[in-house]
């Protein structure tokens, strides 16, 4: 055992406060962490990797067609217009596949959008790929401006036999002052 | 050796700069019963509003800050508090020990307390109104939509945090080093062994609480995305985070409800305690599964299925050590040649009680079902069930059975009795039917109600009230035992009872084992 004191009611203390201060940064050093690990790892919440995919495969499997749906979201206080420009597509697994997502941003002063994607089923997470996304960035829009945000894509050949469609959400965020306070804080 | 004063020192001085672990007890004590007077006001406030269906009394949006300050007054005002007191008093005076074994910390630990509490009810006045999401405070409730005030909340919890923590380390450092020659760990009271087991769990859990909500802080004021989805965090993390602290504290305040019914029912069997090994074993297996379980209080997040049954059996696993302690506690009743004094009768209706909570617990950790339980009224009756009739009835217990040895004075019978049976009845009126109302759909956390739900909700406010007056019984009953009550001289107090603590005199002296006594 550790003895730093002759006093072992010091050494007891000594101890327990080690464990308040590894309990302490376990939070932030583990749990926080290790939750973004997991749900990447396991497609947990039908969260997709954040990360541009490099693609590796060339063979298209002209066997399947699957159906990927869009879906467009404005959280609470999102004034821009946001939409798919198509609703729904059919491809097949291993081919690039391209879309665009309209917004619009009616109001007169310049804005800074995220998009945070989610797939559903969760399980189909891991098997979405997207090699270019404008959920990657944040996206900065002027006043009553619109513009078209690119998305590209493939399913990978892996996807379970089971699944057949698949639906991908975007929520889009005004993070307009969250930019400004990183800014102001500098 | 030099002066040879023993009492106390006179006047606010003594309370104020006490290191004596009998007056920090008391002290801690008559907080909690403070605390718990304000929560059961909060609780009047909230009941009254549902007496009848539609809005009445109280605007939403205070209906919601009632909720929550409830909770969370209940939870780490009366019951943590009420526990940390008891704990002083009795541990040393258990293990003979002359005192605790970090005295200044004690103080310091109870005085912080108050104006954690001031800071917290002081909300209530500010501009937004006070903390209104609930005691569990669910990130983006807490933070995008919470009012200004949520900061002094978040200060107040780390004030109380930290006590706990302190006090929780005094508790592990006297239970260790302060035992008297001959008192191994498997000879110590199970009222000791939970309070160890209890301040282990509050020393690991406590600074994850204080994590969450320096989380939130840094969320709200310096530009952090821990719990925000579009600076890349996720609010789902903040329930793991949160019940990884939050169901280890159901233990916290459960545990020692636990060591304090094994003390009594031997007591008044007048047998010693069925199996103590098997108790002291069962408690540190609850202690350990409380770490694993905590996301079944979240199975409607979105988990994988694999996640859901993981923590569906884990979670039902717990029913077997509390099983042990259950059949434990019946089987030391068995041919025991029994009587039912007050503390007798609290610690039956704890068992009885706290058993039904315990089946709808059961009943909520089957993950299907759960779905549709989950925030409704019958979730509402569960915890109330194991919070109030387990840890609130054996507080009740514990004060009418150690009363007499600290103030040296009988409580009154007769009144004592008639406390039990109208909370008891008060106590079921209030919270019985709620699982139905629950079950039938009824969630919680609203301030009005569909129709059919009214002569129920009518029942559960018409026994709140009767339970809320059932304390202002108590009160006086336990202020009549101190100021006039009929003096007791024998050491032992109650025939069968075992223990250091019965060995010296009644009433407790300011200083006592000075010299530690010798255990066979």
């Amino acid at each position: 055992m550790i003895k730093l004191s002759d006093n072992p009611i010091f050494n007891t203390v000594a101890k327990m406060v080690v464990v308040v201060v590894v309990m302490f940064s376990f939070v932030f050093v583990v749990m926080v962490p290790l939750y973004d690990v997991l749900c990447d790892a396991l497609g947990i919440n039908g969260k997709t990797s954040g990360e541009r995919y490099q693609s590796t495969q060339v063979r298209v499997d002209e066997s399947r067609m699957i159906t990927v749906q869009f879906i467009a979201t404005n959280n609470e206080g999102m004034p821009w217009s946001f939409r798919p420009e198509r609703t729904m597509m059919k491809v097949h697994p291993g081919a690039v596949n391209d879309t665009v997502f309209l917004v619009h941003n009616p109001l007169s002063k310049n804005m800074v959008a995220q998009a945070v994607p989610s797939i559903s089923p969760a399980r189909a997470a891991q098997y979405f790929h997207k090699t270019e996304c404008f959920c990657f960035n944040q996206q900065p829009l002027e006043g009553e401006q619109g513009a078209e945000m690119p998305l590209q894509f493939i399913v990978d050949q892996e996807l379970p036999k089971d699944i057949g469609t698949i639906t991908l959400s975007y929520t889009i965020f005004d993070v307009t002052d969250m930019v400004e306070g990183a800014v102001a804080s500098r | 050796m030099g002066d040879h004063h023993h009492g106390p020192a006179k006047g606010l001085g003594r309370w104020l700069f006490t290191t004596n672990h009998k007056d920090i007890g008391t002290m801690y004590l008559w907080f909690s019963f403070a605390m718990f007077i304000l929560g059961g006001f909060f609780a009047m406030v909230i009941r009254a509003e549902l007496f009848q269906p539609g809005m009445q009394l109280v605007d939403p949006a205070f209906f919601n800050q009632m909720t929550t300050l409830h909770g969370l007054v209940m939870v780490f005002g009366a019951i943590m508090p009420s526990f940390v007191g008891l704990a002083n008093w009795l541990i040393p005076m258990m293990i003979g020990a002359p005192d605790m074994a970090l005295p200044r910390m004690n103080n310091w630990s109870f005085w912080i307390l108050p104006p954690a509490f001031l800071l917290l009810a002081s909300t209530l006045f500010m501009e937004g109104g006070g903390p209104a999401f609930g005691w569990t405070f669910y990130a983006p409730l807490s933070t995008t939509y919470a009012p200004p005030s949520v900061t002094f909340f978040i200060f107040g919890v780390h004030v109380l945090g930290l006590s706990s923590i302190m006090g929780s380390i005094n508790i592990v450092a006297t239970v260790m080093n302060l035992r008297a020659p001959g008192m191994t760990y498997m000879k110590m009271p199970l009222f000791v062994w939970t309070w160890l087991i209890t301040a282990f769990l509050l020393i690991a859990v406590m600074p994850v609480l204080a994590g969450a909500v320096t989380m939130m802080l840094m969320d709200i004021h310096f530009g952090t995305s821990f719990f925000s989805a579009a600076g890349g965090g996720d609010p789902v993390l903040f329930q793991h985070i949160f019940w990884f602290f939050g169901h280890p504290e159901v233990y916290i305040i459960i545990l020692p409800a636990f060591g304090v019914v094994s003390m009594i029912i031997p007591t008044f069997a007048r047998k010693p305690l069925f199996g103590y090994d098997s108790m002291v074993y069962a408690t540190a297996s609850i202690a350990f599964l409380s770490f694993i379980v905590w996301a079944h209080h979240m199975y409607t997040v979105g988990m994988p299925v694999a996640g859901e049954l993981y923590f569906m059996y884990a979670t039902m696993l717990i029913a077997v050590p509390t099983g042990v302690k259950v059949f434990n506690w019946v089987t030391t009743m068995w041919r025991g040649a029994m009587t039912f004094e007050t503390p007798m009768l609290f610690c039956l209706g704890f068992i009885v009680l706290f058993t039904l909570g315990g089946f709808t617990g059961l009943m909520l950790s089957i993950a299907p079902s759960d779905f549709q339980y989950h925030d409704s009224y019958f979730v509402v009756a569960h915890f109330h069930y194991v919070m109030v009739a387990g840890a609130v009835f054996s507080m009740s217990a514990a004060i009418y059975y150690w009363l007499p040895k600290w103030c040296g004075r009988m409580y009154s019978e007769p009144m004592g009795k008639a406390h039990f049976w109208i909370s008891f009845i008060g106590f079921n009126l209030t919270f019985f039917p709620q699982h139905f109302v629950g079950l039938a759909g009824m969630p919680r956390r609203i301030p009005d109600y569909a129709l059919q739900f009214a002569d129920f909700n009518m029942m559960s406010s018409v026994g709140a009230f009767i339970y809320g007056a059932s304390q202002i019984l108590f009160l006086y009953n336990v202020i009549a035992t101190i100021v006039s009550g009929k003096p007791v001289s024998d050491e032992k107090v109650w025939e069968g009872a075992e223990g250091l603590e019965w060995t010296i005199p009644t009433p407790a002296p300011f200083h006592t084992f000075s010299v530690p006594p010798q255990v066979k």
